[in-house]
């Protein structure tokens, strides 16, 4: 049995949004199967996983806190994988923001006043988009692969971390952990909804997407992006540069990684760690991809993803679930994603060898 | 209270996937919810390990009387502080979180939810409803300082460390010490590897201080990695946290072990009878919250005679790991006469004569 | 450095080179066809715990190997198959790999954390392999042996046979080869077959040979560092063989300066070299040939016949 794509005369609307569906639901289905092939409570961990942080809303505030910085990363991303720009060192760029933030923490710390936390921000968005220059800059100038150089700067970043946690940045009164001080209160983002511990950052990355999809789908600068994306021979033809395009794919990418990655330094963990890389920056490569590339499908797709990860953790205590699953869940989705993929832009037949060849 | 206590039970029951009831009684009172909060699997054969033995014992010991559950792989930092106010949240009554990196975690939960109590080990903040607790771990180092001192042929140690923290300076002080009372000249070569888990870089760490002249090796990391390398190698090393001996049966001379048992039926008591107190706990071989594992048949009865000299010693109070003179390995003396303090250990940045770190 | 410490040196680089020379070695492969496939790292993983678990079971270290070769090599046929039959996008598709071979791995390995199997070590007598200088030649795996043949192999095959004619040439330029007859999709597949067992059989090495244990991510991101180091060879056999050893050395006189009491440059440093390193080279090969990338032309991108 021989499958053929034929190639659909346009893009079918209707699978567009199906897909992401259809690959959640897949997911759940062959996941539950799979897990209870080894001997687990498959349909009990799907259960727990996809559907029970949904439905207790007093979860709705982790799903929020874990969403926001995958949404905020996605969102950068997804600029530039339009543009056909492929950041794949948002981690690295991540952990730069978070380092650069905390710099001014650091340097700030004892000082009070309403403007240190911004500054932090700031300097967070600001190291991001500088450490996601230098693949723009190796790309425009030495036509380097970006995919292997913002790749490879991640791992120098892990480095850079762990160098400022065991030594200059250590906190002094820390019993020589490697860990900074923790951050004072003026340093520390407040909570909006009292009594959870929703903070600023849970609204602001609901912010930038739907500032990002107005810029996507009604500026000069969001159409030029796809443009390039889409007809790079055109693009020039048209006058767009390809340079300046590139260049602000990544500090679009690498300034919203970097805030993303201040704000989960200055919101949930309070200070820097050696812990600080959880992989954010390789799992919102899922949630731009989940969410088509587009800002308000990544905010969906930012919560699905947070979904697995606090269900993941519900079910291991309840069901004794292995935390592994977590990974193979949001993997699965991923690839039920792209195989879906297919049916967007082509229409699939089953043939079989004798008719293929009659039909050739 | 019949009404009482079957809904109770129609509680218990509804919720999807919920936590199993061990035996709940309808007569008697419900059962105390304790949850533990661990860093590794439970299969580490380690660290985690040893504290799933000790809620074993915990479930041995108080049978329906407590419902114990876990959560393993918790990631140090905001994910465990998420992981941590959800076991609240479900009504556990008793939190027991088993790393350093769980601190700033519990103290920010233990401040929101003023009826749980939480134990942290390891660490150094407290709160009314939070306790820290420890093992005096280095009393066993100095026994297999001990060992060490008279079993080894080059008088040289490799020790994989950490990170240096108080905790890892003591133990590896408290080893040196000791084996420098049987070899004066004895020496112990540190190599961090700035993990506690790492098996790849634990071997690597212990073929290099093998190659640089050592022929024991302890380490404070979680795998038993390095034990593999003086297996194939045919030397000698010390266990970590539980019996490794499976992994290294000739090398492996001994190891200490965490039973946490003890600790944790002793404050689960407390609480059942109302008297849980905030505080600091540092048990040691005495408690019966550290134990030497078996030793190895190689090692020959005048050694093990000392090894246990030194270890009823500690018992009974007659032998002090950390006793002057001792001078550090700068050559300044630290401690003229008598012991050293617990104050003192807790700040521990400096190394023995002996250490070269 | 005295005769006594240079030999134990040198076995420690073989063994910290040669998994990542065999991971590096597939992927280079895979790479020259004109596919990128990040999920070095998941299906080392997955060849890792497959190797432990059948020989753990079965007591016989060579089945296990060829088990792991057979399981990673699967998983890169799920690769192959949404990248090169359904044109999915091999970034992602690579990077789910990768997740679902640490999550795959974790949950396979879980009855396996707490056991270890005998090493698979040297097949040679012990008067060789145990002697203290010949061993530096006889001391090793039968896998340290196996990498250096294959280095040798993939090498020849690339540049002196037809099919390793056909494979540059798919890399290259896949609509001519695709036009003069060959199957692109076909020659990607096998490709991409081969690089997973190459991974498999890397990832065996930490399994069996160098700690003989199961634990979930034992390979400890080295997959990250046979991709950089594929770059860093400029997508040639020979120049990977010596990357591979130069990086092996790295890893391992760090620690030795470590152990001997001295640090020269912060270890953090000398951790990210091969990154660094393989950033350098890739601006200098790049800006030497003057804008002209060195990689395979069709590199990552999927291939579309027009007709």
């Amino acid at each position: 049995m021989l499958i053929e794509l034929e190639k659909r005369k346009e893009p079918s609307k209707a699978m567009l949004y199906l897909t992401p569906i259809i690959a959640v639901v897949a997911t759940m289905l062959a996941g539950a199967i799979i897990f209870s092939l080894i001997g687990h409570d498959g349909f009990g961990a799907v259960r727990k996983i996809f559907l029970a942080p949904l439905l207790d809303t007093y979860k709705w505030q982790d799903l929020g806190v874990k969403a926001a910085p995958l949404i905020l990363i996605g969102v950068g991303l997804a600029i530039g994988f339009r543009a056909n720009v492929w950041n794949i060192g948002a981690e690295g760029q991540y952990i730069m923001g978070g380092l650069a933030g905390t710099g001014v923490a650091l340097a700030t710390w004892g000082m009070t006043g309403w403007w240190i936390l911004p500054l932090m921000c700031i300097a967070g968005i600001a190291g991001g988009a500088a450490y996601a220059g230098i693949p723009a800059f190796l790309k425009t100038r030495l036509n380097v692969n970006e995919i292997l150089s913002s790749l490879m700067l991640t791992y120098v970043a892990i480095q850079v971390l762990y160098y400022l946690m065991r030594g200059p940045w250590k906190d002094p009164d820390g019993f020589n952990f490697p860990q900074t001080r923790l951050f004072t209160d003026d340093q520390i983002l407040p909570t909006v909804i009292p009594g959870t511990v929703v903070h600023l950052g849970v609204p602001l990355a609901f912010l930038v997407a739907i500032v990002a999809w107005f810029v996507m789908s009604r500026s000069v600068f969001g159409f030029q992006i796809r443009v390039v994306g889409a007809a790079p021979a055109a693009a020039r033809y048209g006058g767009f540069n390809t340079n300046k395009t590139i260049w602000a794919a990544l500090l679009a990418g690498g300034g919203l990684a970097g805030f993303a990655g201040i704000l989960e330094a200055a919101g949930p963990f309070g200070q820097m760690v050696p812990q600080f890389p959880t992989g954010y920056g390789f799992t919102a490569i899922i949630v731009a991809f989940l969410g088509r590339l587009h800002p308000i499908g990544i905010v969906l797709a930012g919560i699905i993803l947070a979904v697995t990860y606090v269900g993941g953790e519900l079910a291991q205590s309840s069901i004794g679930l292995p935390a592994a699953a977590t990974g193979v869940f949001q993997a699965m989705m991923l690839f039920f994603l792209l195989a879906t993929d297919v049916l967007v832009k082509y229409r699939v037949k089953f043939a079989s060898p004798a008719k293929a060849g009659d039909a050739a | 209270m019949k009404t009482l206590t079957r809904r109770t039970i129609l509680k218990s029951t509804a919720a999807a996937g919920a936590l199993p009831i061990i035996g709940s009684s309808a007569f008697a009172a419900d059962p105390l919810k304790v949850a533990f909060v661990y860093l590794g699997p439970i299969g580490d054969h380690g660290w985690t390990y040893a504290h799933e033995q000790g809620r074993q014992d915990v479930i041995k010991k108080f049978g329906d009387k407590v419902q114990t559950s876990i959560v393993e792989n918790v990631l140090e930092g905001p994910d465990s502080e998420r992981v941590i106010r959800r076991l609240a949240e479900e009504g556990n009554k008793l939190i027991f979180t088993t790393s350093f990196g769980y601190m700033n975690p519990t103290l920010k939960v233990a401040k929101r939810f003023k009826d749980v109590k939480f134990e942290h080990a390891t660490g150094y903040q407290r709160a009314p409803n939070m306790s820290t607790y420890n093992a005096r771990f280095y009393e066993g180092r100095a026994v297999c300082g001990t060992i060490a001192g008279h079993m080894s042929k080059s008088g040289v140690a490799g020790y994989i460390a950490s990170f240096p923290i108080p905790e890892v300076v003591m133990g590896i002080n408290a080893f040196t010490l000791a084996a420098r009372k049987v070899n004066p000249d004895f020496k112990t070569k540190v190599l961090w590897v700035s993990s506690w888990y790492d098996p790849a870089k634990e071997a690597d760490a212990a073929k290099a201080l093998i190659d640089q002249g050592s022929d024991v090796i302890s380490q404070h990391t979680d795998s038993p990695a390095a034990l593999q390398t003086c297996e194939q190698r045919g030397l000698m090393a010390f266990g970590q946290a539980w019996d490794m001996s499976n992994f290294a049966p000739k090398a492996h001379l001994t190891a200490i072990v965490n039973r946490w048992g003890p600790y944790y039926e002793a404050r689960i008591q407390q609480l059942l009878d109302g008297k849980w107190e905030s505080g600091d706990t540092w048990w040691g071989l005495k408690e019966g919250v550290l134990e030497m594992s078996p030793y190895n048949e190689v090692i020959p009865a005048d050694v093990q005679t000392a090894a246990e000299a030194t270890r009823t010693g500690i018992i009974d109070g007659s032998v002090n790991p950390f006793a002057g003179p001792i001078k550090d390995n700068a050559g300044k003396e630290r401690l003229a006469s008598g012991v050293l303090g617990d104050g003192d250990l807790h700040k521990m940045d400096w190394y023995v004569e002996g250490v070269q770190s | 450095m005295t005769d006594s410490l240079l030999i134990p040196i040198i076995m420690t680089i073989v063994g910290a080179a040669t998994p990542i020379l065999l991971a590096a070695l597939g992927e280079l492969v895979v790479e020259k066809s004109g596919v990128l496939n990040l999920g070095l790292e998941g299906m080392m993983l997955i060849g890792a715990v497959t190797g432990f678990a059948v020989t753990a079971t079965t007591g016989y270290a060579p089945l296990g190997v060829v088990a792991a070769m057979i399981a990673a090599a699967a998983s890169a046929g799920l690769f192959g198959f949404l990248t090169l039959t359904l044109t999915a996008n091999q970034v992602a598709t690579g990077l789910a790999l990768t997740i679902f071979g640490i999550g795959l791995s974790a949950l396979a390995g879980e009855n396996y954390v707490g056991q270890t199997v005998d090493v698979f070590g040297s097949v040679f007598p012990a008067a060789l392999s145990e002697h203290p200088v010949l061993r530096v030649i006889f001391g090793y795996s039968p896998l340290v042996y196996v990498s250096l043949l294959l280095v040798a192999a993939v090498s020849w095959f690339l540049r002196k046979t037809r099919g390793g004619l056909i494979l540059r040439a798919v890399g290259e330029s896949d609509l001519s080869a695709h036009s003069i007859g060959y199957s692109v999709i076909g020659v990607r597949y096998m490709a991409v077959l081969f690089g997973g067992a190459m991974a498999g059989i890397a990832g065996c090495f930490y399994s069996l040979v160098l700690t003989p244990m199961w634990a979930e991510q034992l390979t400890a991101g080295r997959g990250w560092i046979a991709l950089a180091l594929v770059v860093f060879a400029g997508w040639r056999p020979m120049r990977l063989l010596l990357g591979a050893y130069l990086f092996g050395a790295v890893m391992t006189l760090e620690l030795h300066a470590k152990a001997a009491g001295f640090s020269l440059v912060a270890p953090e440093f000398l951790a990210a070299m091969p990154y660094l390193a393989t950033i350098a080279v890739l601006a200098i090969i790049s800006a030497r040939k003057a804008g002209k990338s060195l990689a395979p032309a069709c590199l990552g991108k999927p291939f579309k016949p027009s007709s």
